[in-house]
């Protein structure tokens, strides 16, 4: 990890992925994949019917996922790049020189796309399109409609897959087709599970927004809410039956991974909530939907609301099986997660992170004043960028996943002097096997430890190199100073 | 090398495509994604500016609106034509692009809420209009164009900051970073080339409109054009002034820039030719006027393309030495790796 190292110490790196991730997912899954087929079937409908309400209401509907989807959806989508080169530059960089075209490809889907939804959108009341009631321009633009709703679904397929296989351990540098992704054990049940819960995702933000969007004494509100629950009904058994398949397929692809027992509860555990997670929001979308054809005037706000919330919550849930398969890694047996490669781990045992890091992350003015007298400046410093260097990717010091607070439950109100902190550091990937073992030599365990120690009294953010800039490491200064050590 | 100058070490892994591929990538869907994101922040200004004069004159509210329709379009191409070049830049510049976003990284990032919200801003202007207190809805606009102002700076911050890693010890976050040298000059020139460029789709965009659009509008047709012109021309005018300067304050680099420069005096003379055809045209009799539209579009597409081949250029020569250092050090990296790993093997075969 050869960049000056950017960190967020109140939300956390992974943290900031995550937040602009998981609203992408749900933007992409409940805006457009689910979304767009529904539309174009209340376009259709409408115009077999000759009925121009349904017309008015898909346009509505159709308006308001254009606006989200062309502003927060796409720059989501964009900030999953930014914030991962970010947060992760040697991995995004990795992934990149080794699955340019990959991206390429999706790439030119995303431009498809998005062509498709503007003329999709903006010929909706052009004359030639079928605005005026024209019939034949009126196919034609229904047969645009269910065109992007294809097109948004082979969007999230091409993706799935893709990440699928970047993320999959063994096949990186092993096998480089990228038709390796499509044959992955998991990716079609995965496929098969996602497809479903668009659909029933989008059925479900189509009844809250029919009931923004209709009159309390418009019969017509009725007739609309019970047809999407309808449709949202159909689509709930495949939640459960796609969600089944993907259940039983995971512990086998898993199990290959899994050879920690720590890690072997964690999973059943996941696995457990999971498939009670779905069955419950299955459920939920069955008997709201149910609701919805059967007394469309009993549908209550907050319930959708909470079914909503519920499918937000298992697709989060769902997404974490990437880092049972990804464990330590962020490349599968390639580059730990703290952005060292596997087979450098020998080079740092040797010489140290600190020798080859060609940047140190300055301490503070806040950062240095809450330092107890008696550590040295230098070492303390030096701690800090094995911090940065080995945790920071993870942990923050002060905000979500800090150190302090695992220290805190760990050794409560007794010193946490490196005597204490030392060993478990130099075992924790075998007690939290979501860690990579230490890269470092025994001198920067040490330092790390005493920097460490200062958090018990230290309440200082860690700042990062956005805040503190970066200073140039002197070469070799780590080494001679570890070996000085080491000889005397 | 300045002994201040950091020389990390590369990723060790190779390029994933031949370098002129990428390069064409990056410098071809740069230019598009470049001219889109000129158009929308141009139409985003004139909107502003034509919304206040219809304050009094009703054409000149028309005007705007109709402009305001075409930000939403631009924008979404705009965005979408970034991600090709993106993706370019992030494999051809791994280390200076990288270096400096983590540099400035909190403004980086604040791109993407800052574009999201001046997006939703822009609907909330284009679908309320009329139907917010005139004040409010100017206000909109202004916070639009304030944003669209904004991220420019961000991004001139990375482009700049990546190619001088002689600076990349001594910048402490990104209003550090906006006292680089260079760095307003560019501003400005990108500024100015908005309207340009949006004067340029007004001149396409009425030539072409239907009678009965343009008689809504309530401006005559070659007045539309003659404004798109009028906005395509005095800013150009302007930039011989900026152009040069921005030109000429370009840091010193390692490498020969006789190139750029050869390339940066052509962009002139062509910029010449453009403003001088803009002009006739302009000064054609009504039912004439926009028939020029081509060429001086022409001419303008040259410019613009010789610009970004002579940055090109110059970014090669900023970083052409360092990248070599880089290399020996990634080279150095990757053999002290292996002999580390091939004694921690064979300590292990000893011990067994
Ligand atoms: C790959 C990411 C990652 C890296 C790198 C990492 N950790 Fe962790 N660490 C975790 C996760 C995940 C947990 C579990 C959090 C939880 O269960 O809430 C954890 C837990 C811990 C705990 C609490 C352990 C326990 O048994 O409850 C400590 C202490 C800790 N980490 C310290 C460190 C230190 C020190 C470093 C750097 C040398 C480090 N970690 C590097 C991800 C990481």
């Amino acid at each position: 990890m050869d960049f000056p190292i950017f960190h967020l110490d109140a939300l956390g790196n992974r943290g900031l992925i995550a937040v602009i991730a998981v609203l992408h997912v749900l933007i992409n899954h409940g805006l457009a994949v689910g979304m767009m087929p529904l539309v174009a079937a209340m376009e259709w409908y409408g115009h077999k019917k000759q009925d121009p309400r349904w017309d008015r209401l898909a346009y509505r509907i159709l308006f308001f996922a254009f606006l989200i989807t062309t502003t927060v959806g796409a720059l989501t989508g964009v900030g999953i790049w930014f914030s991962v080169s970010l947060v992760n530059p040697y991995s995004i960089g990795s992934l990149i020189r080794v699955f340019l075209w990959g991206w390429f490809i999706e790439w030119l889907v995303f431009i498809t796309e998005v062509v498709l939804i503007l003329c999709y959108f903006l010929t909706w009341k052009k004359k030639a399109w079928g605005g005026a009631g024209d019939g034949i321009g009126k196919t034609r633009h229904i047969r645009l409609g269910f065109a992007l709703g294809f097109f948004s679904w082979v969007t999230m397929a091409i993706i799935v897959s893709i990440l699928g296989f970047m993320m999959d351990p063994g096949n990186w540098l092993s096998n480089h087709t990228l038709w390796e992704g499509f044959t992955n054990p998991v990716y079609l049940p995965q496929l098969a599970f996602r497809t479903p819960l668009a659909l029933a995702m989008a059925g479900i933000i189509a009844m809250t927004l029919t009931l923004f969007f209709t009159r309390r004494d418009d019969p017509f509100r009725y007739q609309a809410l019970r047809s999407v629950s309808l449709f949202t009904l159909m689509a709930a058994p495949f939640v459960l039956l796609g969600g089944w398949w993907y259940y039983s397929v995971v512990p086998e692809t898993m199990v290959q991974n899994l050879a920690v027992s720590m890690l072997t509860l964690e999973f059943v555990d996941w696995h457990q909530t999971l498939i009670w997670g779905m069955a419950g929001v299955t459920l939920m979308i069955a008997l709201v939907a149910q609701l919805g054809v059967w007394k469309p005037a009993w549908v209550p706000r907050p319930v959708l609301l909470l079914t909503l919330l519920g499918i937000i919550w298992i697709t989060g849930h769902f997404e974490r099986v990437r880092e049972f398969v990804r464990k330590p890694y962020v490349i599968g047996e390639y580059m730990y997660a703290n952005g060292l490669r596997v087979e450098d781990y020998p080079l740092y045992a040797r010489d140290g992170v600190l020798a080859w890091a060609t940047y140190s992350t300055p301490l503070t003015e806040a950062e240095k004043g809450a330092i107890p007298a008696g550590l040295d400046l230098g070492r303390v410093q030096d701690g800090k960028d094995v911090f940065m260097i080995t945790c920071s990717r993870c942990h923050t010091g002060t905000g979500v996943n800090a150190v302090r607070n695992h220290f805190a439950r760990m050794f409560g109100d007794q010193p946490w002097s490196p005597d204490l902190t030392m060993g478990y550091m130099e075992f924790m990937h075998e007690a939290q096997p979501f860690m990579p073992p230490f890269p470092g030599n025994q001198r920067e365990l040490e330092v790390l430890a005493e920097y460490l120690s200062t958090f018990q009294t230290n309440p200082a953010a860690i700042a990062g190199a956005q805040v503190a800039g970066v200073k140039l490491r002197q070469p070799d200064a780590g080494t001679q100073t570890a070996s000085a050590e080491e000889h005397q | 090398m300045n002994p201040q100058t950091p020389v990390p070490v590369d990723l060790p892994l190779p390029l994933p495509a031949p370098v002129p591929v990428l390069v064409a990538v990056l410098l071809i869907f740069f230019l598009m994604h470049i001219v889109f994101i000129n158009m929308m922040i141009g139409g985003a200004f004139l909107t502003l500016w034509y919304e206040i004069k219809g304050r009094t004159s009703r054409k000149w509210d028309n005007l705007a609106h109709d402009l305001a329709a075409s930000i939403t379009v631009n924008k979404s191409i705009a965005v979408v034509l970034g991600v090709g070049p993106l993706l370019a830049i992030n494999t051809l510049y791994t280390t200076y692009f990288y270096s400096a976003n983590a540099l400035t990284g909190d403004f980086w990032i604040s791109v993407i809420p800052l574009v999201a919200g001046a997006f939703l801003l822009t609907y909330l202007h284009k679908y309320l209009w009329h139907k917010l207190p005139w004040g409010l809805h100017v206000g909109v606009m202004a916070l639009v164009v304030a944003i669209f102002a904004f991220i420019p700076l961000i991004f001139l911050t990375q482009i700049t900051l990546m190619l001088q890693p002689e600076r990349w010890t001594e910048v402490r976050g990104f209003w550090d970073a906006l006292q680089l040298p260079n760095l307003w000059v560019r501003y400005a020139h990108f500024i100015l080339s908005c309207p340009a460029m949006i004067g340029f789709m007004m001149v396409w965009a009425y030539r072409r409109k239907p009678e009965e659009d343009i008689a809504e509008i309530g401006i005559p047709r070659a007045e539309l054009i003659r404004t798109g012109w009028r906005w395509a021309f005095w800013p150009s005018v302007l930039q011989f002034i900026v152009g040069p300067l921005a030109w000429l304050t370009l840091p010193e680099v390692p490498g020969p820039t006789q190139g750029v420069d050869a390339v940066f005096a052509l962009s002139a003379v062509a910029a010449a030719i453009a403003c001088a055809l803009i002009w006739l045209d302009m000064k054609a009799p009504d039912a004439k006027v926009g028939r020029g539209f081509w060429p001086a579009a022409g001419a303008m597409l040259l410019v613009i393309a010789m610009m970004v081949a002579g940055r090109h250029m110059y970014r090669e020569a900023a970083v052409g030495e360092h990248r070599l250092a880089v290399a020996e050090k990634t080279a150095d990296f990757v053999a002290a790796s292996k002999a580390a790993r091939d004694a921690a093997a064979s300590a292990a075969e000893a011990v067994e």
